[in-house]
């Protein structure tokens, strides 16, 4: 049987990690490829590296941290931030990434996802959506979620979807940070509305949250969330642990 | 040394440091004679059978791979790479394999209840069918890493493992020198590089 998977997700920026990471043991807290190799070494069931670098100076070493990651790591490793055009794809796959998460770049070309996935296939293209309630509907937020599109998430995820998104990550921004769990009315839509994959991102606080989620929505596939890894809130090996006391389907 | 075919489908970054993470010497090459030259090769693969089918024969490299098949030279399939070491695959039309493994490749779909997604993606347990050296170093219910739409079938007597989902699918393959992994052992963490050990350390008769 499929496991559900447990997904840490890693901010880069000029080829550093940015949010602030507190970890005993480890002597490089802020160096990507460390981070990375510990994940994988407590149970990580893949990771997302997600480059929030503005010049090209840092993309270049986003590319090169990529490289060295994908040369000591070997879980699925999914990159996006700054995906834009298939040669955005190009670079970021020739590094060794095995999937490529878009989001804005979506929004502002509507047929990268069809080229992409027509180029590297459906399970190469993640679409990542920025999701808030507005008037009572669920609305797709641009930019890093400061930017109301005015788009219908729901609609748009399937349209992504018939297009070729081979994975959706539900990012919920009313959760996010809040640390009050998952949003499992948002996540549910979306369940219901498309047949691939969905990975849940936004709220987690502790264990239960992701217990919570997988009982809850048995159509979630992925949990991913990144500071309460980071700090060490939620230890991946005993998450796993929990969930498989649970009798949810994990990798251990 | 183990030669990866490099046919033009996929980025092989990833399964060329998974072998030099295990210190196997490795090399990833488009050309004939230094696929003749090595001691294992590795069919990788991602995408479209008919396209990467096409690839690889109109290359000559198809070809190559066969001889040495032949000549007894471990072979390991990765992927479509596994699906492609069979006789024929029914992926949107009929084409044919390398014709290594007797078997066919057919849609997931075919075979799986409605409610379960497709691709079958993520990690999943491996059951032993039967004994193979790539089984060396792991255990029965080790975890793998899949992605995949298609699937081996009419291959039972030449099945090391498979995976459920809603049924049996093929995991890995062996028919003499020749093996197969449906799943990506180069992601599929410690036990996926097990297995490129276990493989790169074959020696002797196997057929």
């Amino acid at each position: 049987m499929i496991t559900k998977r447990i997904i840490p997700c890693l901010d880069v920026r000029d080829g550093r990690v940015v949010k602030g990471v507190n970890f005993e043991g480890l002597k490089d807290v802020s160096s990507p490829v460390t981070l990375a190799e510990y994940y994988s070494s407590c149970g990580a069931d893949e990771l997302v590296f997600y480059d929030i670098t503005a010049s090209s100076d840092g993309r270049k070493l986003f590319t090169d941290i990529l490289r060295e990651t994908a040369s000591r790591v070997f879980i699925p490793l999914t990159v996006g931030g700054g995906i834009n055009t298939v040669e955005d794809f190009d670079r970021v796959l020739k590094c060794g990434a095995d999937k490529v998460s878009v989001n804005s770049g979506a929004i502002k070309n509507p047929s990268l996802v069809l080229e992409a996935a027509k180029l590297y296939g459906d399970q190469c293209v993640v679409l990542s959506v920025d999701v808030k309630r507005v008037d009572g509907s669920f609305r797709v937020f641009a930019k890093g979620g400061r930017e109301d599109t005015g788009i219908e998430a729901i609609s748009w995820i399937k349209k992504c979807v018939s297009n070729g998104a081979g994975e959706i990550v539900v990012n919920s921004i009313d959760t996010d940070g809040v640390k009050g769990g998952f949003d499992l009315e948002m996540l549910g839509a979306v369940c219901d509305a498309v047949s691939v994959p969905v990975i849940a991102s936004g709220g987690a606080g502790k264990t239960e949250d992701f217990i919570t989620l997988f009982n809850a929505l048995p159509k979630v596939d992925a949990g991913l969330a990144a500071s309460i890894f980071h700090f060490g809130e939620v230890k991946i090996k005993e998450l796993k642990e929990e969930m498989a006391k649970a009798n949810i389907p994990v990798r251990r | 040394m183990i030669a990866i075919v490099d046919y033009g489908v996929g980025n092989l970054f990833s399964l060329k440091s998974s072998f030099s993470s295990i210190g196997a010497e490795v090399t990833v090459t488009g050309h004939k004679a230094e696929i003749e030259k090595a001691d294992k090769i590795i069919l990788p693969g991602v995408g479209a059978f008919e396209d990467a089918a096409k690839k690889l024969l109109q290359s000559g490299l198809g070809e190559a791979v066969i001889n040495e098949a032949r000549k007894g030279k471990p072979i390991m399939g990765i992927c479509l790479g596994m699906q492609l070491l069979f006789d024929k695959s029914y992926e949107y039309g009929e084409h044919n394999g390398l014709g290594l493994i007797p078997g066919t490749v057919r849609p997931i779909s075919d075979v799986i209840p409605k409610d379960l997604k497709i691709p079958h993606i993520g990690w999943n347990a491996l059951d032993f069918k039967k004994d193979s050296p790539i089984n060396k170093y792991i255990n029965n219910g080790d975890f793998v890493y899949f992605v995949h739409s298609f699937y081996a079938a009419d291959c039972e007597n030449y099945t090391v493992s498979t995976a459920e989902y809603g049924t049996e699918l093929t995991a890995s393959v062996q028919n003499k020198n020749v093996f197969g992994c449906q799943f990506h052992p180069e992601k599929s963490g410690d036990v996926g590089l097990k297995i490129l050990k276990a493989f790169s350390e074959l020696e002797g008769d196997l057929c």
